[in-house]
């Protein structure tokens, strides 16, 4: 049990890195961007094509995973910003097409990773601990380092100017913004992390699959939730930018520390993206329920007056 | 400052919704004119500023911005010569971002953006001060998110925020309608203030015949997509609402249905 835990708490961490691509789109671009699924895959794929096929170096294998993820975005943001596509159409476009083009890179469905050195063995052998602490090692160090470098690329004059986007594109094009580029930077960046944490995920679990990121932005937007409510109920209020960055990664350990104990407690694995999807919905319902009831209460109370 | 010549708008062409929003508009403004517009419903005051402003290009006729001629270039690229403020106070900031967020992104209006950080503490002071001009005490909440304010508070933002960077022109589309009356007066008196100060070309559309006689050295009347009448210095000056009514019925041979306009 406790060694499933500390599995579900680094796999958590390393999946927090695709959150927080996906929490760029979600929460500041509003965008629900269904690339996700099919970058986070892509970026497993072409890592391990780079590390088994090629004979690469890991790390460069996962900096190539991250590469590919961030052309996948880019194409999504192509399609929205230049041809004017809704962009969850433009996203699903993309998502179907890599389905093809992940399998068109491993040459078949599952490309195991034996033999072949990774970023988690080569830290474990380095440091001399075990796999298992290499993985949460690593994906703590990756995990702060993206925080760290989104927080200080948020602050920027381009960053602003993307935050700015989601919020008015009235306002950035009276102000000289083109939102056509701040949406495709966002994209591009957003898949890119998906790519990383996909390329991560398949090193660490020793194979790439086609499968692999199917359903991944409902983890995405599942773990961001959580960790808007963890992050709400924390006293202080924590609204501040870098500490909704980091409530984005701690809801994917969260949610994966779940996945583990209903796993654990004998519920059926194919049950899990019901169970994604139902913690989404029930996110997204229960502010809206609230709403209601307390205007229904309202004029309730002001009948009886 | 500005020249248009003979352009054209139209809506839906093509269809049974057609509608002509400018029909030829010849228009042309010296530096440190502050000209007022009115007219009816529909008459093309926000279609002109659009057009200028570059939110759709006109489908014929030319526009010049201080010599260069800006007819098809797309809305951002103009921006670097345009302060703008629109009639919704919600169109003119982001909600979402604090109140000196909002003044640096207006104040790196049309420069090349880059990863400098995106407010330096100079910056912060300059926008301390000139808050403090505002006397809203928005200078001891800079840091508070701007959808915490009032619809008035931020249009008064926004206006600060069109001319932090000198506009070649300035646009102003009613952005006094959505206010009540007493918030109205004080942006209005902003307005007035923050134009003179930099004796910045103004263009702005009211529905206040008052205003529009009271504000500018400038008025000029629309009416279906054309300009109907031009009057500026000594002889606006002696306008009354009624000769202005009276001159509408003259040139347009009806009422004019602006009901807003008859109200106030």
């Amino acid at each position: 049990m406790l060694l499933s835990l500390t599995g579900a708490v680094s796999q958590g961490i390393l999946w927090g890195i695709m959150v927080l691509g996906v929490f760029i789109t979600f929460r500041m671009l509003d965008i629900a961007d269904l690339t996700v699924d099919g970058s986070f895959a892509l970026g497993g794929c072409v890592a391990a094509v780079a590390s088994v096929n090629m004979g690469l170096d890991p790390l460069v294998s996962v900096l190539l995973g991250m590469l590919a993820g961030l052309v996948a975005g880019a194409v999504t943001g192509l399609l929205h910003t230049l041809f004017d596509i809704p962009a969850i159409l433009a996203g699903i476009l993309t998502q179907i097409s890599l389905w093809s083009v992940n399998l068109r890179v491993m040459g078949k469905s599952n490309t195991p990773l034996l033999g072949v050195d990774t970023v988690f063995s080569r830290v474990a052998s380095l440091l001399g601990v075990s796999n298992n602490v290499a993985t949460l090692i690593i994906g703590v160090f990756v995990a702060a380092l993206c925080v760290a470098l989104l927080y200080w690329f948020f602050g920027t004059e381009i960053g602003s100017a993307i935050r700015a986007t989601g919020q008015n594109e009235d306002m950035c094009r009276a102000l000289g913004i083109d939102v056509r580029v701040t949406k495709l930077l966002a994209l591009s960046l957003s898949n890119g992390l998906v790519g990383l944490s996909g390329a991560l995920v398949c090193q660490s679990q020793k194979y790439a699959d086609i499968n692999m990121g199917t359903g991944a932005i409902v983890i995405g937007l599942a773990a961001i939730v959580i960790g808007e409510v963890l992050g709400r109920l924390t006293p202080g209020k924590l609204q501040a930018f870098g500490s909704r960055l980091t409530s984005a990664v701690v809801g994917s350990v969260i949610y994966f520390i779940i996945r583990a104990i209903v796993l654990q407690m004998g519920m059926d694995a194919n049950d899990m993206k019901l169970f994604s999807a139902v913690i989404v919905a029930l996110a997204l319902v229960v502010p809206v329920v609230l709403e209601r009831s307390q205007a229904r209460r309202a004029w309730r109370k002001g009948g009886e007056r | 400052m500005l020249t248009l010549t003979h352009v054209t708008k139209t809506f839906n062409k093509g269809t049974v919704n057609e509608k002509p929003a400018l029909t030829g508009v010849d228009l042309h403004l010296e530096p440190g004119d502050f000209v007022t517009v009115i007219g009816g419903n529909g008459a093309g005051k926000s279609t002109l500023l659009n057009c200028i402003a570059g939110v759709f290009p006109p489908d014929g006729g030319t526009i010049e911005l201080d010599g260069r001629d800006v007819t098809r270039l797309p809305e951002h690229r103009r921006a670097a010569d345009l302060g703008r403020v629109f009639q919704d106070p919600m169109r003119g900031t982001a909600a979402d971002m604090q109140i000196d967020e909002n003044l640096a992104l207006a104040a790196r209006r049309g420069g090349r953006r880059g990863l400098a950080w995106g407010i330096t503490r100079e910056e912060r002071e300059d926008y301390h001060e000139r808050l403090k001009m505002l006397d809203l005490g928005l200078e001891d909440r800079m840091t508070s998110k701007v959808g915490l304010l009032s619809g008035g508070q931020r249009q008064a933002l926004t206006l600060l925020m069109a001319v932090l960077k000198r506009p070649k022109l300035l646009l102003l589309d009613e952005h006094t309608a959505a206010l009540d009356p007493k918030t109205a007066a004080k942006v209005l008196s902003l307005t007035q203030r923050l134009v003179q100060q930099d004796s910045l070309t103004t263009l702005m559309v009211t529905h206040n015949m008052h205003d529009a006689i009271r504000l500018g050295n400038r008025l000029i009347m629309m009416h279906e997509g054309h300009v109907i009448y031009d009057v500026r210095g000594d002889e606006k000056s002696r306008l009354t609402v009624a000769d202005l009514l009276r001159k509408f019925e003259e040139v347009s041979g009806g009422e004019l249905d602006n009901d807003r306009m008859l109200l106030s």
